[in-house]
């Protein structure tokens, strides 16, 4: 490492203006366009803006209103039943496919490419797919239902105050599994097939060698995987945005259809900004916890 | 693993093949949708496979204006920023890798950084800015976020790659009397150009999946994504819709599925070992 150190330095003296030269299309690009526009952001949370008219701070006024404001409550109780269930979902079957995966039993290549293609699905187009799969009179889930003699009449999952839920995070579900199993997997390839021959000859079982082998190689892999997917999950917009547009009755507007709803509907610039800084909130609050444990964890093991 | 009983492989198929009803039924079900004619769409009673064989509703799609003339906007600001964005980003990931310096550590913070903040405590000043500029509802000004928005995966992507490239390669040429510009077209690039495909791949994707920002910035329908406009073919229409809808998504999802096919030898190694080595 130091030898390669000193041999960059002879070909390419420390020269830190001609890094800076070659780095200046991206530090401009970023901070005209990401940082700057993200520290307003920021800001505007705490005024009253709307578009066209002047900016005014309000301090915490706007955080006051949301602490008060139904909507926002709504929101955020069905972001957070969304973003755990699917997360869960997501990252356990996930789990789950990528063992099968890894055995390495025939067909596994053929496997992987058809498995890639829920993901590979743009998310406009997975709603698309599930409103024609909920589809009350033509769509598959009634046919296939009423043919198996479960239901008499056709069920209009995504206008029902008791299936919509489910409905949506099946769908959401759907497309996200594909991403963690192929995830995970690269994680398993990394572990040597000889600890587990060693092990089997040691006499443990699968459950053991998943336990004791598995799991802690993948601790990492899959820390970073539910941290990445809680933190994605949470900003869900378009899949739900063509499923239920946040209805029936808001009981799928998640915090970003809200947001986008208060800013760009109703011009709420302000409000939805505030709305915006609390998912930052809550979301570095939940990360910060689970990172937490998990190296409190890795430490004692 | 060669003396795993056939009895557990047969138990193994079978799980798969159980994830793969899941994950592909809705795939085949629209498919064949896209297949059937518009009388046996709404029979009452569907089967899974079309009865006859039918082109109608892609040939509607590609006559139909408003959906071609999305993917042509879609296709074009895919192609645009995905040429800027690598152009931007190959040079950067080279200064980040071969100078030590603090600047390095900044930008590759930013890059884990900004995946917390929600697009929306961004898209709000960004629409005002772009509102000022005259670049809402402009395909120029889309573009020119999907550069912005592509430039911290496509980085971070380079920069591995470009750490994988042995220094004693550089050095060799540079022994040989070449110059630095001439290292890096001769020798590096060669050896990047694979790497750059599969960011380039990355980026167009990207950008021709993206919703959220087309929905906000392009309000004329003549400038609408093909994201856009098959979602507002979902909130109107509706059901009248099925069968050009169901070409329309196999359509657009083509190009992805394609990318990712080709890519899951990327997906399987190179993005973990990347990851880990941070």
């Amino acid at each position: 490492m130091n030898q390669k150190k000193r041999s960059a330095n002879k070909i390419y003296s420390k020269n830190e203006l001609g890094q800076i030269q070659l780095l200046s299309p991206v530090i401009i690009l970023v901070t005209v366009f990401s940082l700057v526009p993200l520290l307003r952001g920021i800001y505007l949370g705490f005024t009253d803006y709307r578009l066209g008219d002047a900016i005014t701070f309000n301090g915490i006024d706007n955080y006051i209103q949301l602490f008060q404001d139904d909507f926002f409550w709504n929101s955020f109780r069905i972001g957070m039943v969304w973003t755990f269930i699917v997360t869960a979902l997501q990252v356990g079957l996930g789990l789950g496919l990528a063992l099968l995966l890894n055995t390495k039993v025939r067909f596994v290549s053929f496997y992987t490419i058809l498995i890639l293609i829920p993901w590979a699905t743009p998310p406009i187009i997975r709603g698309i797919l599930w409103r024609q799969m909920y589809e009350p009179n033509t769509g598959a889930l009634n046919v296939l239902l009423t043919n198996a003699g479960i239901i008499s009449a056709p069920v209009n999952w995504l206008s029902n105050f008791e299936y919509v839920i489910p409905a949506v995070i099946v769908a959401g579900v759907w497309g996200e599994i594909s991403k963690a199993a192929i995830f995970l997997l690269a994680g398993l390839q990394t572990i040597s097939a000889d600890l587990y021959e060693a092990s089997t000859i040691d006499g443990a079982g699968m459950w053991d060698q998943f336990r004791n082998i598995t799991l802690p190689v993948l601790r990492p892999v899959l820390a970073a995987i539910i941290s990445l997917t809680f933190m994605w999950n949470f900003n869900t917009f378009g899949i739900v945005w063509v499923l239920t547009q946040g209805g029936p009755g808001g009981m799928t507007r998640l915090p970003m259809l809200a947001a986008y709803e208060e800013g760009f509907k109703y011009g709420y610039i302000g409000y939805a900004a505030a709305i915006g800084n609390v998912m930052v909130i809550i979301l570095s609050l939940m990360l910060f916890m689970y990172l937490r444990v998990q190296l409190r964890e890795r430490n004692e093991a | 693993m060669k003396t795993m009983k056939a009895s557990s492989q047969l138990w193994i198929h079978g799980l798969i093949i159980l994830y793969l009803l899941f994950l592909i039924f809705p795939l085949v079900w629209v498919f064949a949708s896209s297949l059937k004619s518009t009388q046996e769409l709404y029979s009452g009673l569907p089967t899974l496979l079309p009865q006859h064989i039918t082109f109608e509703h892609y040939r509607s799609v590609i006559n139909g204006q408003q959906i071609f003339r999305s993917m042509w906007n879609s296709l074009i600001v895919g192609v645009v920023s995905t040429l800027l964005v690598v152009s931007i980003a190959v040079p950067s990931a080279y200064a980040m890798v071969r100078y030590r310096s603090p600047i390095n550590n900044v930008i590759l913070g930013w890059i884990l950084l900004s995946q917390i903040f929600p697009v929306i405590l961004v898209m709000i000043p960004l629409y005002v800015l772009l509102r000022y500029a005259g670049l809402t509802d402009s395909l120029n000004g889309l573009t020119l976020i999907y550069i912005v928005w592509s430039l911290p995966f496509v980085l971070w992507m380079m920069h591995g790659y470009v750490k994988s490239i042995p220094l004693e390669l550089e050095e060799a040429a540079v022994m040989d009397g070449a110059s630095r510009s001439q290292v890096i077209i001769k020798v590096l690039f060669p050896l990047l150009l694979p790497a750059i495909g599969a960011s380039a791949l990355f980026a167009f994707i990207s950008a021709w999946n993206e919703f959220f920002f087309a929905l906000v910035l392009m309000k004329s329908p003549a400038l609408a994504t093909l994201q856009v406009e098959l979602a507002r073919y979902t909130g109107m229409e509706g059901q009248s819709r099925t069968g050009p809808l169901a070409a329309a998504s196999v359509i657009a999802t083509i190009p992805s599925m394609l990318v990712f096919i080709m890519m899951r030898k990327w997906f399987t190694t190179g993005l973990v070992s990347g990851a880990l080595k941070g």
